[in-house]
C-alpha cells in the first residue's frame, strides 16, 4: 500500500504533470508536490505522484558507507 | 532498477551481515519493531531474518494501512457503493479486507456494486469527468504518504468544480498509533524503531523525535531495499550498544529532517485531525486520522451520504491485534495457513501483501519448513 518506487523523469507536461520512467517504461505521473523539478531528476513514486527528489551524492555517500561497514569486518 | 538494484547487492549485503553479528553483543537480545508494512514485506521477501544472529529479532508493526482499517469502514464502504447512483473509487488492496461476516467489496462487486480499481487519485477525478450523471466517491486510505496524493486530487476536483465526487477519508497517522503501542496495557519489549521511509519523505524524520527524546527508543528511519535495512539495524545496534536514543536517517537520498514542505502544507490546509479513530487491533486512538476541514465540507462523502459510523468487532479467533502490537507472529494463529490464506483472508494482515501473515505466507513458511526439515 505505501510501496513507492524510483523512477526518472524525462518530460516535463502542463499542469504540474510528467512523463517518467521506471525501467524504461514510461507513466504519465503528477509532480505538483515537488517543487522545482528538472527532466533527469529521479523521483520516489507512489500512486501515480511523485514524493520527494532523490538526491544523487546522498544515494552515493550511503553506497560508500555500506561498503565500508562490510570491508571494516572483513579484515578482522 | 536505478536506487533500487544497488541497494540489493548480495555481496554487500553478506559484509553488513558480517559487520551486524560483530557488532551485535551475544550476552544481550536486541528486539527492533519495524513500523511499516512495507519493511515486513523486504524482510519477508529477501529473507533477512536469516541473516540476523539469533540474538536480533525483528517485531512485525501496524504499520500496513490496510490491515488497520477497521471492519466497520469497510461495511460502511459497502454500504455506500450499494447506492444506485455511486461510482466507488478504491486502491486494489482494499477490495479484499474482510468487513463484518465475511463481506468485501470484492463480493459488493461481484453482488452488482459500481466498485473502480484505481491506480492514482487522478484516475478517480478522471472517472468524476467522464461519469457526470453518477456520484464518484474515492474511498482514501493511508499513511501519510498516501494523504498528499489525496490532497492533490482534491485541489483538481476543486478546480474542475466537479459537483459530483467526493472524498470517503480514511487517513491515518504514524506517530499516534506509535504511541499506542509504547502506552499499551501491555506493552511489549521493543529496543528501537526500524521508521517508515516513504512516510517520511513527506513528513521528515523530526515527528520521532519524542520516541527517542522521552521515551529512550532508538529510530533509525531506514529505506525499503534489503541493505537499506540491513543498514538501518546494524545502525540500530550501535545506538543500543552505546546507550544512545537518537533519531537517525538512514534513508538520507530521499528523506530530510523536515520532511516535503509542500507536501505538508497541501494537507495541513485541507484535513483536520478526528478528534478519535477506531484502528484493528488497536481500539480506538484520539487525534490518529485526518478528515476533510469544514471549507472542503461539500467533497466529504461521509456528509454527502449521511454515513453513520459503525464499529464491528472482529473474529475472535484471528491473532491480527495481538500481531500488529508485536505480540505474537502469524504462526501463531491456529487459523493461519488452514481458514485464513491470501485466497480467503479472515484477517486484514492476510489481505495486503504487507500484511505480516501475508508476508510470512508467501516467503516465510518454505523457510519454517526447511528448519523443520533441518532440526
Ligand atoms: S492468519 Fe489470518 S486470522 Fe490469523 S492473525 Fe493472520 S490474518 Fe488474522
Amino acid at each position: 500500500m505505501c510501496l513507492a518506487i524510483p523512477a526518472e523523469v524525462i518530460k516535463l507536461l502542463p499542469d504540474d504533470m510528467a512523463i517518467v520512467s521506471i525501467d524504461g517504461v514510461s507513466k504519465e505521473v503528477s509532480v505538483a508536490l515537488i517543487e522545482e523539478i528538472a527532466v533527469g531528476d529521479y523521483v520516489i513514486l507512489h500512486v501515480g505522484h511523485a514524493l520527494a527528489r532523490i538526491d544523487p551524492e546522498e544515494a552515493r555517500e550511503t553506497l560508500d558507507l555500506l561498503r565500508q561497514m562490510g570491508a571494516a569486518t572483513a579484515e578482522v | 532498477m536505478k536506487y533500487a538494484d544497488e541497494f540489493r547487492d548480495k555481496e554487500l549485503a553478506t559484509g553488513l551481515a558480517r559487520a551486524i553479528r560483530a557488532k551485535a553483543d551475544p550476552g544481550r537480545a536486541y528486539r527492533f519493531m519495524e513500523f511499516c508494512g512495507g519493511h515486513t514485506h523486504a524482510i519477508a521477501r529477501y529473507g533477512l531474518e536469516d541473516m540476523l544472529p539469533d540474538n536480533v529479532r525483528m517485531i512485525h508493526g501496524p504499520g500496513c494501512p490496510v490491515c488497520v482499517l477497521p471492519a466497520g469502514r469497510i461495511d460502511m464502504a459497502i454500504a455506500l457503493a450499494e447506492r444506485p447512483e455511486v461510482i466507488l473509487c478504491v486502491y486494489g488492496d482494499l477490495m479484499r479486507v474482510p468487513g463484518s461476516r465475511g463481506s468485501s467489496l470484492m463480493k459488493a462487486k461481484a453482488r452488482g456494486a459500481d466498485i473502480r480499481m484505481v491506480y492514482s487519485t487522478l484516475d478517480a477525478i478522471a472517472l468524476a469527468e467522464q461519469n457526470s450523471g453518477r456520484e464518484v466517491v474515492f474511498f482514501a486510505i493511508g499513511f501519510e504518504t498516501t494523504t498528499p496524493p489525496t490532497a492533490v486530487m482534491i485541489r483538481a476536483a476543486e478546480k474542475k468544480q466537479l459537483s459530483n465526487f467526493t472524498v470517503f477519508c480514511n487517513h491515518v497517522l504514524t506517530p499516534p498509533a506509535m504511541r499506542a503501542i509504547l502506552d499499551s496495557d501491555t506493552p511489549i519489549e521493543i529496543d528501537g524503531f526500524v521508521g517508515p521511509a516513504h512516510v517520511s519523505t513527506v513528513i521528515g524524520t523530526e515527528p520521532y523525535a519524542p520516541f527517542a527524546r522521552n521515551d529512550g527508543k532508538p529510530v533509525v528511519i531506514a529505506g525499503f531495499e534489503p541493505l537499506d535495512m540491513m543498514q538501518a539495524i546494524l545502525m540500530l545496534i550501535e545506538q543500543v550498544n552505546d546507550g544512545r536514543h537518537e533519531v537517525e536517517n538512514q534513508y538520507r537520498r530521499a528523506v530530510t529532517g523536515s520532511g516535503n514542505r509542500r507536501a505538508i502544507q497541501e494537507v495541513a490546509e485541507i484535513f483536520e485531525l478526528r478528534d478519535q479513530f477506531e484502528w484493528r487491533g488497536l481500539g480506538s486512538i484520539p487525534a490518529s486520522a485526518l478528515k476533510l476541514r469544514p471549507a472542503f465540507a461539500h467533497l466529504d462523502a461521509e456528509l454527502r451520504f449521511a454515513m453513520s459510523e459503525r464499529v464491528v468487532a472482529d473474529n475472535p479467533a484471528c491473532e491480527c491485534p495481538a500481531i500488529l502490537r508485536g505480540l505474537k507472529k502469524p504462526v501463531d494463529c491456529k487459523l493461519f495457513g488452514t481458514a485464513c490464506t491470501p485466497e480467503t483472508p479472515i484477517g486484514s494482515c492476510m489481505v495486503s501483501s504487507e500484511g505480516a501473515c501475508a508476508a510470512h505466507w508467501t516467503y516465510g513458511r518454505f523457510r519454517d519448513h526447511q528448519r523443520r526439515l533441518a532440526s
